[in-house]
C-alpha cells in the first residue's frame, strides 16, 4: 500500500495542481505534496519488510500492476521523494508563468519516477518510464532558455530513439517468455542464446546509455542541462539519470548475463573514456552549468563503468553513490541558478570575489564542490572508493586511467570554486548580497546530509545490500 | 588505555565547529582561547596517552602487552571486506601525536598575536581552519588503516588548500593554494591504486593485519605497492618531481607556514613510510628509488635555497631539501634516523618560520632579506632563538639537527659511500644558505626605510613565547638519540620505536663503523660545517644596500629555480589545456555532436521529402516514428500473436 501510495500522491498532486489558480497557489500545494510523499518515503524506508503491491491490470495481456520495493527501490523511491522538496524550496522565490502547470508537470515526472523504480512488469516500467519523460519535455520546451526548442527536440529524439529500441526489445522478450507475461520473473526466466541476447542486450542498453549518459551518447545533455530551467535539470540530473543506472541493475543484466560478460569490457571502456574525456572538457568550461553537466558525466560514468566489474562491493558503491550524487548534483544546481537568477550571468570569467559579498554562499559552494572531488568524510568518498576498487580488481590499467579523473575533478572544481568566490568582485558581482533564506534551508540541508553519509554510509549500504545480493545471485 | 585516544582528534574538531560557526558572535580573545585551548587538552590527552605508551612499554608493564588498536565503528563493511572507524595509539603515533599537538599549539599560541590585525568574523575562520587542519592531522596519524589515514591525509591538504588561500582577494595566492590542491591528489592517486593493491591482495587494510600477513604478496606486489605510496610520499612530502607546491604555500600566513612545514602536512609522508616499514624492508628496489629521490631532492633544494631572496622561500626550500634527507635515511633503512629527523625539524623549523613571522611582523610584511639586517639590535629574542635554529639545522654539535643528520648520514654511508658524501655536500650547502639568511637579515647594516626603521620592534609575548621553547627543543631535542659513539645504549628513542621496526630490524643486517671511523667522520664534516659558516657571515656581514644582489649566469638560474615551475607548464599544463580544448571546441562540437546532429538533419530532410507531414514538429516526428515502428514490428514478428496484440489493443 506504501508503494502504491508513493506513486499516487505525486500523481494526483499533479493533477490537482493543474486545476488550480494561478499565482502561489500552485507552489504552495506543490511543496506541501512533496514533504508528504517525503515522510511517506521515510516510512518505507523504515520498514524492514520488502514492501510490494499487486493488482490485476491489462490482464489480457499478460501485464499486472506489480510495486515492489527492495533495498535499491527503497533508496532511490527516498532520492525522489527527497530532492523535491528541496528544489522545491531552493525555487521558492522564482516566478513561473503558468505556474500551476510548471508545478503540475513537475509533480507528474516525481509519479513517473517514483513509478519506474517501483514496477516489477515490464510494461508498467515503459509506461513509467514514458511518464517520467513526457512532462519533462514540455518543460524544457516551456519554460526553458533562448535555444529550448532546439535543444528539447534534441533531447526528444535522444530518449525517444532509446525507449523505441527498448519497447521493441521488450515486445521481443515478452513473446519468448512461457507464460505470455510481462512480469519480471517470467523475463528472469526466459534463457536465450548469446546471439540473441547481444542483439538484445545493445536495444535496450542503448536505450539506459542514453539515459545515463554514457559516451558517445552523451551530447544531449550539457544542451538540455543547461537549457531546462534550473528546477528541471536538477530533477534530470538529480534523479533521472539514475533511471538509466537503476535499470541496468534492475532489468539488462538479469535478463541478459551471458551478453553481459560478453559486453562488459566493451561497456567498460567507453564508461571509463567518458569520465576522462568529460573530465578534460569540463576543465574547459566558462559556464557553470556546463561545467556541472560535464562533471556530472564522468560521476555517471563511473557508476556505469563500476556496475559492469562483476565485483559486489562495486555494486554497493553504485547503489550509495545514486543517492549521494542525486543530492549533490542538485545542491550545485542551486548555486548556479542562485548566481544566474541574482547576477544574470553563469559565465565564470564574470564572476569574482562573492566570498566578500555572500559568505554563506561562499562555504556552501565549497562543502558542495569538496562533495564533487569525492573528499573523504563527503558522502561521495566511499561510494567513489567502492566503484574504483571494483574497477581496479576489474583492470589495474583501467582504473589507473579512469584515476585521471580524479585529479581532473580537483582542477575544474577548484577552478570553479576560485573563480566563483575568490579574487576580486567583478562588474557583475560588485552588488551580490548573500543567499536568501530558502536557498540557505536547502543547501544547509544538503550539507548536512553530505556530511553525516560521508561519516556514517553503513546504513545506506546496509539498505541497499539486499538488492546487491540478489544480482549476484541471479547470475 | 586508548579509550581516550577518540578524545585528541575530538578537541580540535569542536573547536573548529565553535569557531567556525560562532565566527559572528564569538570576540577575538574568545576566539584565540577557543583555539589554542582545544589544542592544549588535545596535547594534555596526548601526554596521558604517551605516559601509558611509556609505562606499556617499560617493564613494570609486566609484559602485559595493553590493547593499541581501538574500533570507534565500521566505516564501510561490505560481503568482501570491512574498513573500521579505528585508531592506533602505539609507539610511533604517539611520538607524531605530541609533536602535532605541542607545536601546533605553540603556533596557535603565537597566532593569536600575529593575526591580531585581522577583523574577528576572519580571526575566527583562520583559527577554525587552523583547529580543523591539526583534526586532519591527528587522523592521519591516529588512524589503525590505510583509509582513517587518507582521510587526514585529504584532510590536510583541503586545510593547506583552505589556509594557502586565506587571503582570498589575492589572485596569486588562490593559485598557490589550487596548485598545492592538484599536486597532492596527482600523489593520491598513486596512493589509492596502492591502497586498492593491498585490499585485492589482502583483503584488508588495517595495519595489524596488513603487516601480519605480509608473506601472502609477491615481490612484485610489494614492490608495486610501495613504489604506490611513495608516489603518494612524493605529493604530501614535496618531493621531487611533486614539490613546486610547498614553496608556493607560503603564501598563507606565515604561522600555517610553520604548521604546514614543521608539525604536519609534509611530514605525513614520512609518517606513512616508517607506518609501512616492513613492506619497504622487503622492497630493496623502491628503497633504492627512495634513497635516490630523496637525496636528489636534498641536493636540488638546497642549490635553489642558495639565491632565494624571500625569508620564506629560502626556509621553504630548506624544508624541501631536510624532507629530502628524512626519505633518504627511510630509504636506507634508517627508520628510526628519519622519525628521529622528523622530530628535530619540527623543533627548529617551527622556530625559524615563526622567527621569520616575527621579523616579517616588525618589518611591516616586508619579505626581503636584502632590504633588512641589523635586526639583532632591535629584536634579541626572535634573533637569539633564530641563530639557535641555525645552529640546528646546520648541524652542529650538540644541536638537535646535528644528532638526527648524523644519524642520518651515517646509515647512508653503510649503504653506500656515495650517498654519504653527496648528503654531506647537501649539509655544506645547507650551513650556507641559513647562515646567509641569518646574517642578511640579522647582521650588518639596516637597509630599509627610515620608518620601517622607526617602527622595528620586538614582537609581543604571545610570539616570544613559543620561540623561546621552540629554541629551547631545538638545542636541547637531540639528546634523545645519543650515536652509540658517544654513550652506548643510551639512543632512547631507538629503543621507544624498536617495537615499531623490529620486524624491518630482523630483516636487514645491521651495518656498524668503527668508532675511530665515525668519529673521524664526524669532525670532518663538522669542521667542514664550521669553515662554511665562519666564511658566509663574514661574506655577507659586508652586504650593502647597494649590491644589487641581482643574480647573473648560473646563479640566476639557481635564482629562478632551475625553471621548473616553468617547464612544467610548458612542457604538461599547457599541453593537456591544449587537448582539453581540441576535445571541447572540435571533437565534441563537430565530432560527435556534428554526428548526431547530421543524423537530425537528415531524418528532417528525409521527412520533407517524404511529404508525410510538413509541419517540422515534434509531434509529427512522434507519429512518423509509431508508425515506422509497427511497421517494423510486422514485418519482424509476422506472427498471428501480433495480429491477436492488435486486435486486443485496438
Amino acid at each position: 500500500m506504501i508503494a502504491l501510495l508513493l506513486l499516487l500522491i505525486p500523481l494526483a498532486t499533479g493533477l490537482i495542481c493543474f486545476g488550480l489558480k494561478q499565482g502561489n497557489a500552485a507552489k504552495h500545494f506543490s511543496l506541501l505534496a512533496s514533504v508528504a510523499t517525503l515522510a511517506l518515503a521515510l516510512v518505507a524506508v523504515y520498514t524492514p519488510t520488502a514492501i510490494g503491491y499487486d493488482t490485476a491490470w491489462l490482464s489480457d495481456l499478460g501485464s499486472r500492476f506489480t510495486l515492489k520495493m527492495d533495498g535499491m527501490g527503497k533508496m532511490l523511491c527516498l532520492l525522489t521523494a527527497v530532492v523535491y522538496p528541496l528544489i522545491f524550496t531552493a525555487v521558492y522565490r522564482n516566478e513561473y508563468k503558468n505556474a500551476s502547470a510548471f508545478f503540475g508537470l513537475m509533480l507528474l515526472t516525481q509519479a513517473g519516477l517514483m513509478g519506474v523504480f517501483l514496477a516489477t512488469d515490464a510494461l508498467l516500467f515503459y509506461f513509467f518510464w514514458e511518464l517520467a519523460l513526457i512532462p519533462v519535455y514540455f518543460l524544457c520546451s516551456l519554460w526553458g532558455g533562448e535555444k529550448r526548442i532546439a535543444v528539447t527536440f534534441k533531447f526528444f529524439i535522444y530518449t525517444f530513439i532509446g525507449s523505441l529500441l527498448m519497447l521493441v526489445g521488450l515486445l521481443y522478450m515478452y513473446f519468448q517468455t512461457a507464460d505470455h507475461s510481462f512480469s519480471i520473473n517470467s523475463l528472469y526466466a526466459v534463457k536465450l542464446d548469446a546471439a540473441h541476447q547481444s542483439l538484445l542486450f545493445w536495444l535496450f542498453f542503448v536505450a539506459f546509455a542514453i539515459k545515463m549518459p554514457i559516451f558517445p551518447f552523451h551530447t544531449w545533455q550539457p544542451d538540455a542541462y543547461e537549457q531546462s530551467p534550473t528546477a528541471t535539470t536538477m530533477v534530470m540530473s538529480g534523479v533521472m539519470v539514475k533511471m538509466g543506472i537503476f535499470a541496468v541493475i534492475r532489468w539488462l543484466i538479469p535478463m541478459f548475463p551471458l551478453a553481459t560478460v560478453q559486453f562488459s569490457n566493451t561497456v567498460i571502456i567507453l564508461s571509463v573514456i567518458g569520465m576522462v574525456y568529460a573530465s578534460f572538457i569540463a576543465i574547459r568550461q566558462d559556464d557553470i552549468k556546463r561545467l556541472i553537466a560535464y562533471s556530472s558525466i564522468a560521476h555517471i560514468g563511473l557508476m556505469s563503468a563500476a556496475i559492469f566489474t562483476n565485483n559486489s562491493s562495486a555494486l554497493n558503491g553504485v547503489m550509495i553513490q545514486m543517492f549521494n550524487h542525486g543530492i549533490n548534483v542538485i545542491g550545485l544546481w542551486i548555486l548556479a541558478d542562485m548566481i544566474e537568477q541574482q547576477l544574470g550571468t553563469r559565465k565564470l570569467s564574470e564572476l569574482g570575489g562573492l566570498a566578500q559579498k555572500a559568505p554563506a554562499m561562499a562555504i556552501l559552494l565549497v562543502v558542495m564542490a569538496l562533495a564533487n572531488i569525492a573528499l573523504p568524510l563527503t558522502n561521495a568518498f566511499v561510494g567513489e572508493f567502492l566503484m574504483f576498487n571494483g574497477l581496479f580488481r576489474y583492470n589495474i590499467w583501467i582504473a589507473a586511467v579512469a584515476g585521471i579523473s580524479i585529479i581532473l575533478a580537483a582542477v575544474y572544481t577548484l577552478n570553479m570554486v576560485q573563480k566563483i568566490i575568490y579574487g576580486n568582485l567583478s562588474v557583475k558581482t560588485e552588488n551580490a548580497i548573500d543567499l536568501p533564506l530558502n536557498i540557505k534551508f536547502a543547501l544547509v540541508i544538503i550539507a548536512l546530509l553530505v556530511i553525516v553519509f560521508g561519516v556514517f554510509p553503513q546504513p545506506m549500504i546496509e539498505l541497499t545490500k539486499d538488492s546487491v545480493t540478489a544480482l549476484f545471485v541471479k547470475k | 588505555m586508548s579509550k581516550i585516544a577518540f578524545l585528541v582528534p575530538l578537541f580540535p574538531l569542536l573547536g573548529f565547529l565553535v569557531n567556525g560557526l560562532g565566527r559572528k558572535h564569538l570576540s577575538k580573545s574568545a576566539v584565540g582561547i577557543i583555539g589554542s585551548g582545544m589544542i592544549f587538552l588535545s596535547l594534555l590527552a596526548s601526554s596521558y596517552l604517551f605516559g601509558m605508551v611509556l609505562f606499556d612499554s617499560s617493564p613494570l608493564a609486566g609484559g602485559k602487552s595493553l590493547e593499541s588498536v581501538v574500533t570507534l565503528f565500521n566505516f564501510i563493511k561490505t560481503d568482501a571486506f570491512t574498513i573500521p572507524f579505528e585508531f592506533q595509539v602505539d609507539q610511533l603515533s604517539i611520538l607524531f601525536l605530541l609533536i602535532i599537538t605541542g607545536i601546533g599549539f605553540l603556533i596557535h599560541l603565537y597566532s593569536t598575536a600575529y593575526m591580531k590585525e585581522e577583523e574577528p568574523q576572519h580571526y575566527a575562520r583562520y583559527f577554525a581552519y587552523l583547529n580543523l587542519f591539526i583534526f586532519s592531522m591527528l587522523l592521519l596519524v591516529m588512524g589503525g588503516n590505510y583509509i582513517i589515514l587518507f582521510i587526514g591525509w585529504e584532510g590536510v591538504g583541503l586545510c593547506s588548500y583552505l589556509l594557502i588561500g586565506y587571503w582570498f582577494k589575492n589572485g596569486d595566492y588562490n593559485y598557490a593554494a589550487k596548485k598545492a590542491f592538484i599536486m597532492n591528489r596527482i600523489g593520491d592517486l598513486g596512493f589509492l591504486l596502492a591502497v586498492f593493491w593491498i585490499l585485492y591482495r589482502l583483503g584488508s587494510v588495517s595495519y595489524s593485519e596488513v603487516f601480519t600477513h605480509i608473506h601472502q604478496l609477491s615481490a612484485a606486489d610489494i614492490t608495486a605497492i610501495t613504489t604506490l605510496l611513495f608516489i603518494g610520499a612524493m605529493g604530501k612530502s614535496a618531493q621531487i618531481p611533486l614539490y613546486t607546491w610547498l614553496p608556493d604555500a607560503m603564501a598563507g600566513p606565515t604561522p600555517v607556514s610553520a604548521l604546514i612545514h614543521a608539525a604536519t602536512m609534509v611530514t605525513a609522508g614520512i609518517y606513512m613510510i616508517a607506518r609501512s616499514n616492513i613492506l619497504y624492508t622487503m622492497a630493496p628496489a623502491t628503497q633504492t628509488l627512495v634513497a635516490v629521490v630523496g637525496l636528489a631532492t636534498a641536493i636540488f633544494a638546497a642549490t635553489i635555497a642558495l639565491k632565494q631572496n624571500d625569508i620564506k622561500k629560502v626556509l621553504a626550500y630548506s624544508t624541501v631539501s631536510q624532507l629530502g634527507y628524512m626519505f633518504l635515511a627511510l630509504g636506507v633503512g634508517a627508520y628510526t634516523g628519519a622519525v628521529f629527523h622528523v622530530m628535530t625539524h619540527a623543533f627548529f623549523k617551527a622556530l625559524l618560520f615563526l622567527g621569520a613571522g616575527s621579523v616579517i611582523h616588525a618589518m611591516h610584511h616586508e619579505q626581503d632579506i636584502r632590504k633588512m639586517g641589523n635586526l639583532k639590535k632591535y629584536m634579541p629574542i626572535t634573533h637569539i632563538t633564530f641563530l639557535l635554529a641555525c645552529f640546528a639545522i646546520a648541524g652542529i654539535p650538540p644541536f638537535s639537527g646535528f644528532f638526527s643528520k648524523d644519524e642520518i648520514l651515517v646509515a647512508a654511508f653503510a649503504k653506500n659511500p656515495l650517498y654519504y658524501f653527496i648528503g654531506v655536500g647537501g649539509a655544506l650547502m645547507t650551513a650556507f644558505y641559513m647562515f646567509r639568511l641569518y646574517t642578511l637579515t640579522f647582521l650588518g647594516n639596516f637597509r630599509g626605510s627610515k620608518e620601517q626603521e622607526h617602527h622595528l620592534h620586538e614582537s609581543p609575548s604571545a610570539m616570544t613565547f613559543p620561540l623561546i621553547v621552540l629554541a629551547i627543543l631545538s638545542v636541547i631535542g637531540g639528546f634523545i638519540g645519543i650515536p652509540e659513539v658517544f654513550a652506548a645504549d643510551k639512543h632512547w628513542l631507538e629503543h621507544f620505536l624498536s617495537p615499531i621496526f623490529a620486524e624491518s630490524a630482523k630483516l636487514s643486517e645491521a651495518h656498524h663503523l668503527s668508532h675511530s671511523q665515525e668519529y673521524i667522520m664526524m669532525g670532518v664534516v663538522t669542521a667542514l660545517i664550521v669553515s662554511v659558516i665562519l666564511f658566509t657571515v663574514n661574506h655577507f656581514k659586508k652586504f650593502s644596500a647597494t649590491d644589487s644582489g641581482e643574480a647573473t649566469g648560473f646563479g640566476k638560474i639557481l635564482a629562478n629555480k632551475w625553471y621548473i615551475d616553468e617547464l612544467y607548464d610548458k612542457a604538461i599544463v599547457n599541453p593537456l589545456n591544449a587537448f582539453a580544448g581540441l576535445l571541447k571546441n572540435v571533437i565534441e562540437k563537430t565530432g560527435i555532436d556534428g554526428a548526431v546532429n547530421g543524423v537530425g538533419k537528415l531524418v528532417a530532410y528525409g521527412s520533407r521529402q517524404l511529404r508525410l507531414v510538413q509541419s517540422g514538429q515534434v509531434a509529427s516526428y512522434l507519429l512518423i516514428m509509431i508508425l515506422a515502428m509497427v511497421v517494423f514490428f510486422i514485418v519482424w514478428f509476422n506472427d498471428i500473436t501480433i495480429t491477436k496484440l492488435v486486435e486486443k489493443l485496438f
